[in-house]
C-alpha cells in the first residue's frame, strides 16, 4: 500500500529546487520511528506522510491516541529527524536550516511544560526573544533585552491576556495561565509559523475560545501559519481551514473539515460511531458522542 | 504592520519577513516597562555592588578572628607596612604579620574561591538537570574527583614537582567520569525525574567512597592520615605561587561559565523548548558539563570534599534575586564565597585549640536543608 520513497538526499534535492514555493510546509513521503536504525521499519510512528501546509491558514492534525500527531509536529519543528522523506519550510529543506534559523521562523508550543524554577511570567515571555538576540561585542553572555524585545513581549502578553501576571512566578500559576504564558513566549518569537501541541488541553472554555480566535485573527490579518494538534474534533472543525486525520501513522484523510469529518471515516479511524450534524452558526460539521449503550465497532 | 490580507492571504512567503513584527503597536497604550518583573541592568549593578561590599567587609571580619584576635587597626598597619617595606617594625608586629599574611589571608582567600566555584557549578548543574537539588557533592562529582586525586597520590604523582598541574587534572578526570554517567542517564530518558538523578548520585558516591577507602587503607598510616584530613574538607592554604596558579585556573573556568548564563536560562525551560528556541542543546550541555568537571576537579584537589554549598547557596539566592541566571550565577558565586569563608572561620575558632574540618560544618548546615527541601517543599519537585 505504501510505496517507500527514495533516499532522503534525493528528496531534499527535489524539495529545495522549488524555492519560494507557495507552501509554508511541503512534506514528502515522510517515514519516522523512534529508536535505532537497526530496528528501523518495524515500528514506524509515521509512514509515507505527504501533505502541504498553506501559508496564512490553520491546519489541524487530528487522530486517535498514538496515531503520530505529536511526532509529526516535532518533525515539522525539527525537534526530530525523519528516517526517510523530507520536509521543506517555505521552499527550503529543513535539513539545510540550522536550529537557530528555524527558531527565527518557527515557534513551537509543547504539550505540557512543568517548570522547576521561579522565572517571572515576563522573563519567560522575553525568552522568546532569544533567537533575535544581538550577537555583537561583549553582549554575548548577558545581552540585556532592548526596547524592541520588551515591546514584542508586552504585545504577546497583551494578546494572551496575561499582562496582569507579569511579575508572578511561573511556578505559582495555574495550568491554564502557564499554558497562555508559553503561547505568549511563542508569539514574542515573532514567528511566521506556529506549531502547537494540544494548546487548549488545560484551558477553560473562555480561554479555549480566546486562543483559537487569536490564532484565527493572526492568520487572517498577518498571514501567520498555524499547525495545531488537537484531540478536540469540534474545535478542529470550527477553527481549522484544513484538517489532516492520522491513523496508525498514515494520512487517512486530508481536506477541509467538511470533507474530512464524516461518520464513516470517524468510524474507520476511531472505531466508534458518532453523530455528525451541522453547527447552527457556521454550518461546519459538529461531532456529538452517541448514547452510552450504542455499539462500538473495533 | 503587515497589510490585512484576505483569506487565504498571499504575501510572498520568504524566511525573512515575520508576520508578527515587534514594532507594530497593535495594543494601544500598553505598559512596556514591566515594573520589577524582569531583571534590568541597573538592578544587576545594584545587587552585585552591594554583595561585593558585603564580601569585602566579611573578609575584614574573618581576618580578625582566629586563635589570636587581631584588631582592625593592626590589620591595616600590617598591610601598610607589607606594602611599603617588607621588613621592619617590632617583633610582636612581625609575628602578627606572619599569622596574617602567611596563614590567615591565603586561607580566607582560598575559602572564598572554593565557595564561589562550588556555588557556581551548583547553579549550572541545577539549570541543566532542571533539578533544584543538584550539587557537585550530592551527584558524586566531588567524590569522583577525589578518587582521581587519591589515585594520583597513591601512585606518587602528587609528590612530584608537577603536583601543581597534575592533581587538578586527575580530579577533573574523576569528576568527568561521574558527570558522564549522569549525562548518559539524562540523555537516555527524555526528562530525568529528580529522584533518579539523586539516586544515581547516591550510587556513584557509594562506589567512589568505597574505592577511596580502599586506597586509604593500603597507604602508609602517616599518609593515610593526611588523606583523611583532606577528604573531610580542609582549607589549609598552599603557598602563594600555587594559590595564584589555582586562582587563575579557576577564574578562567568560572568566567567561561558566566558566559553561558543566557543559555542556562533557556536550558532551564527544558530540552524541547530550548531546542525550539534555537539552541544546540547537546553541544551546550557537553560544554557546561566539561566546565563543571574542570572547576570541581581543581577545587576538590585542593580542599577535599566540601559538600552542599552548590545546593544551599543557589537555592537561597534564587529565593531573593529570582531565577534569571544572569544575576543568579554571579550572586551565588559571591554568596557562596562568603558562606564558606564564614564556615571556615567557625571551623578555625569554635573549638580552639583543635580545628574542625570545614566539610563537617557545611554538611551539618546543608544536610538538614536538603531534607527540608525534599520533604517540605515537595510541591516544587513535581
Amino acid at each position: 500500500m505504501s510505496r517507500l520513497s527514495g533516499p532522503a538526499s534525493s528528496v531534499d534535492a527535489a524539495l529545495s529546487s522549488g524555492r519560494n514555493s507557495a507552501h509554508a510546509y511541503e512534506v514528502q513521503g515522510l517515514h519516522f520511528c523512534y529508536g535505532r536504525p537497526r530496528t528501523e521499519g518495524l515500528n514506524w510512528v509515521l509512514r509515507d506522510v505527504t501533505l502541504d501546509v498553506e501559508p496564512g491558514g490553520i491546519l489541524g492534525i487530528v487522530g486517535p491516541n498514538g496515531s503520530g500527531k505529536t511526532s509529526l509536529l516535532k518533525l515539522l519543528a525539527k525537534l526530530a529527524v525523519p528516517q526517510r522523506g523530507g520536509i521543506a519550510l517555505f521552499g527550503t529543506s529543513l535539513a539545510r536550516l540550522s536550529q537557530e534559523e528555524m527558531a527565527k521562523t518557527v515557534a513551537f508550543v509543547p504539550q505540557e511544560s512543568a517548570q522547576m524554577f521561579p522565572f517571572t511570567v515576563a522573563e519567560t515571555v522575553l525568552m522568546g526573544r532569544f533567537p533575535h538576540r544581538r550577537r555583537t561585542g561583549w553582549n554575548l553572555g548577558f545581552g540585556w533585552e532592548d526596547r524592541e524585545d520588551c515591546a514584542a513581549a508586552a504585545q504577546a502578553m497583551a494578546i494572551m491576556d496575561i499582562g496582569h501576571l507579569a511579575s508572578r512566578a511561573i511556578t505559582d500559576l495555574s495550568g491554564g495561565e502557564r499554558q497562555r504564558t508559553v503561547i505568549a513566549r511563542a508569539l514574542a518569537q515573532t514567528p511566521r509559523v506556529m506549531l502547537l501541541d494540544e494548546p487548549t488541553a488545560f484551558l477553560d472554555l473562555q480561554h479555549q475560545i480566546d486562543i483559537c480566535s487569536v490564532l484565527r485573527r493572526l492568520c487572517d490579518e498577518r498571514g501567520l501559519t498555524v499547525v495545531i494538534v488537537s484531540h478536540d474534533l469540534n474545535l478542529a472543525s470550527q477553527y481549522c481551514d484544513r484538517v489532516v486525520m492520522l491513523k496508525e501513522g498514515r494520512v487517512s484523510a486530508l481536506g477541509t473539515p467538511s470533507e474530512v469529518m464524516s461518520v464513516e471515516r470517524l468510524r474507520e479511524v476511531y472505531g466508534c460511531d458518532v453523530l455528525i450534524d451541522a453547527h447552527p452558526e457556521s454550518g461546519l460539521p459538529r461531532i456529538t458522542l452517541p448514547r452510552q449503550d450504542a455499539p462500538c465497532h473495533r | 504592520m503587515m497589510p490585512s490580507a484576505g483569506h487565504p492571504p498571499s504575501p510572498a512567503p520568504t524566511l525573512a519577513s515575520p508576520p508578527l513584527s515587534a514594532s507594530s503597536g497593535h495594543i494601544a497604550g500598553h505598559d512596556q516597562s514591566f515594573h520589577g518583573a524582569i531583571l534590568t541592568a541597573s538592578r544587576w549593578w545594584l545587587l552585585m555592588s552591594g554583595l561585593s561590599i558585603a564580601a569585602f567587609l566579611l573578609v575584614l571580619i574573618c581576618l580578625q578572628l582566629g586563635t589570636q584576635y587581631i584588631g582592625l587597626g593592626q590589620i591595616v598597619r600590617v598591610f601598610a607596612s607589607a606594602l611599603s617595606s617588607p621588613a621592619g617594625g617590632t617583633e610582636a608586629d612581625a609575628t602578627t604579620s606572619v599569622i596574617l599574611l602567611q596563614v590567615r589571608l591565603p586561607r580566607v582567600f582560598l575559602g572564598f574561591l572554593v565557595g564561589s566555584c562550588l556555588a557556581s557549578v551548583g547553579v549550572a548543574l541545577q539549570a541543566m538537570l532542571r533539578n533544584p537539588l543538584a550539587d557537585p557533592y550530592v551527584l558524586g562529582v566531588s567524590s569522583g574527583a577525589a578518587l582521581g586525586v587519591a589515585l594520583a597520590v597513591l601512585f606518587g604523582i602528587g609528590t612530584t614537582v608537577l603536583a601543581l598541574s597534575v592533581l587538578p587534572v586527575c580530579g577533573f578526570v574523576g569528576g568527568l567520569l561521574a558527570l558522564f554517567v549522569i549525562y548518559r542517564m539524562a540523555a537516555t530518558y527524555d526528562r530525568l525525574p529528580i529522584h533518579s538523578v539523586l539516586l544515581a548520585g547516591v550510587i556513584l558516591n557509594a562506589i567512589f567512597s568505597a574505592l577511596i577507602m580502599f586506597i586509604t587503607s593500603i597507604m602508609e598510616p602517616n599518609r593515610s592520615f593526611g588523606m583523611m584530613a583532606w577528604l573531610m574538607g580542609s582549607l589549609t592554604a598552599p603557598a602563594y605561587p600555587v594559590l595564584a596558579a589555582l586562582s587563575a585556573y579557576l577564574f578562567v573556568g568560572v568566567v567561561l561559565l558566566f558566559k553561558q548564563v543566557r543559555l542556562l536560562n533557556i536550558l532551564a525551560l527544558g530540552e524541547e523548548p530550548a531546542r525550539s528556541l534555537g539552541i544546540d542543546t547537546e553541544r551546550t550541555k557537553r560544554f557546561i558539563f566539561l566546565l563543571s568537571a574542570l572547576v570541581t576537579g581543581a577545587v576538590v584537589s585542593f580542599s577535599g570534599m566540601i559538600g552542599f554549598i552548590g545546593m544551599i547557596i543557589p537555592h537561597a539566592v534564587r529565593l531573593v534575586v529570582g531565577a534569571d541566571h544572569r544575576l543568579l550565577l554571579p550572586a551565588s558565586a559571591l554568596v557562596g564565597g562568603m558562606f564558606l569563608m564564614v564556615a571556615d572561620t567557625i571551623a578555625r575558632t569554635a573549638f580552639v585549640p583543635s580545628e574542625v574540618p570545614v566539610g563537617v560544618i557545611t554538611a551539618l548546615a546543608g544536610g538538614p536543608f536538603f531534607v527540608y527541601i525534599l520533604v517540605w517543599r515537595k510541591d516544587r519537585l513535581a
